[in-house]
């Protein structure tokens, strides 16, 4: 009946921005992009009988970490047998871990074959005991974990930098950085509070 | 002069929104991906200490299974009083759940990936240790021995 074409009527598009913008608002309100940070830490094996095993450790390599009730922070190796502040932890579990001048009191040190590498001197026996009361308080804990884990990362940075001229974050993923992490490789045990021996 | 001078009304040209939609969508298509709609209700007060320098991101978040530890929030505590206690999944538990509740969460994961799973212990700064060692104690028994002491990291801290 009518003549020509008849024209279909163009869709009003105006308030698709508003539908999005609704939908936008929503996600952005629902979104959590908190992704999940830590301090990673591998517990032993639960093995009842291996306390027998522990106890042969020898007394000068290990280093007693209590943190007690009072959230004081006790340290005692061969040559410290003290309370000391958190900040000084960090500097006393670095000259303990590498044993710079061969000291007597301090960890033996040996030779330790790494595969793919070869041969270094280092304090493989070394063992940092941190025990805990508990009432202790959760944070002090975990600033005690963190400057130990300082100090791993200082002394590892360092032989990086002067077997690989770099960086541990800058050596290669594949063949470098498991060399570093095995010449200090990190000992720090969470076992319950025990006796150690001084056999042998 | 007069070659400047316009005759009659300029109008201020209307701004072309026919592309506003588009951009919206492109915006809203982003947060579309990286949501992630919180999963569980957390009924423990949890405030995580912070670090600076030793703080990993845990990247996989499928291998990342969560222990709350803290003291129960406002709406739990006039029945279960201030004393920290420990979450899985929805619900309060006691330490003893703990065996099991890494056998499912085990359970749910691809061969493959069960050694790599880790246990992310988000703990209250002013929980005392003795919870938590109870806790890690039950882990090594139920044999998931990665953990994560869950923490922030604070920028200003950094050098």
């Amino acid at each position: 009946m009518g003549k020509g074409k008849r024209k279909v009527p163009g869709l009003n598009q105006s308030s698709t921005a508003d539908i999005s913008f609704i939908l936008l608002i929503f996600f952005l309100v629902t979104t959590s992009m908190d992704i999940d940070s830590g301090l990673s830490r591998r517990l032993p094996e639960y093995d009842p009988d291996a306390i027998e095993e522990e106890m042969k450790i020898k007394e000068r390599n290990v280093m007693t970490v209590q943190v007690n009730k009072n959230n004081e922070i006790f340290v005692k190796n061969g040559v410290i047998n003290r309370v000391i502040d958190i900040s000084e932890l960090k500097d006393l579990a670095k000259e303990f871990i590498d044993n710079p001048d061969d000291d007597v009191r301090l960890p033996i040190k040996e030779e330790y074959d790494i595969q793919d590498y070869g041969v270094v001197v280092t304090t493989v026996r070394h063992v940092i005991s941190l025990q805990c009361d508990r009432t202790t308080n959760y944070e002090i804990y975990f600033k005690v974990q963190h400057e130990l884990s300082k100090a791993y990362t200082e002394l590892r940075d360092a032989w990086a930098l002067k077997t690989f001229g770099k960086k541990l974050s800058e050596c290669d993923e594949k063949t470098q950085q498991p060399v570093v992490r095995a010449v200090y490789a990190s000992k720090i045990s969470e076992a319950e509070p025990k006796q150690y021996g001084t056999a042998q | 002069m007069s070659k400047f001078r316009s005759n009659g009304k300029r109008e201020m040209p209307e701004l072309n929104t026919s592309s506003l939609p588009d951009l919206i969508f492109t915006v809203l298509f982003f947060f579309m991906m990286v949501t992630s709609m919180r999963e569980v209700e957390v009924k423990v007060q949890v405030k995580t200490p912070n670090g600076t320098t030793e703080i990993e991101k845990l990247e996989r978040k499928s291998l990342v299974s969560h222990i709350y530890i803290g003291p129960p929030s406002k709406t739990y505590r006039a029945v279960l009083g201030p004393a920290p206690r420990i979450q899985l999944n929805e619900n309060f538990a006691e330490v003893e759940a703990i065996r099991e509740f890494v056998s499912a969460e085990r359970e749910s994961m691809a061969e493959k990936d069960k050694p790599l799973m880790k246990m992310s212990l988000k703990i209250d700064k002013d929980v005392q240790m003795g919870i938590v060692n109870d806790v890690k104690l039950e882990l090594r028994k139920a044999r998931a021995l990665n953990i994560v002491y869950s923490a922030g990291i604070d920028k200003s801290q950094m050098k």
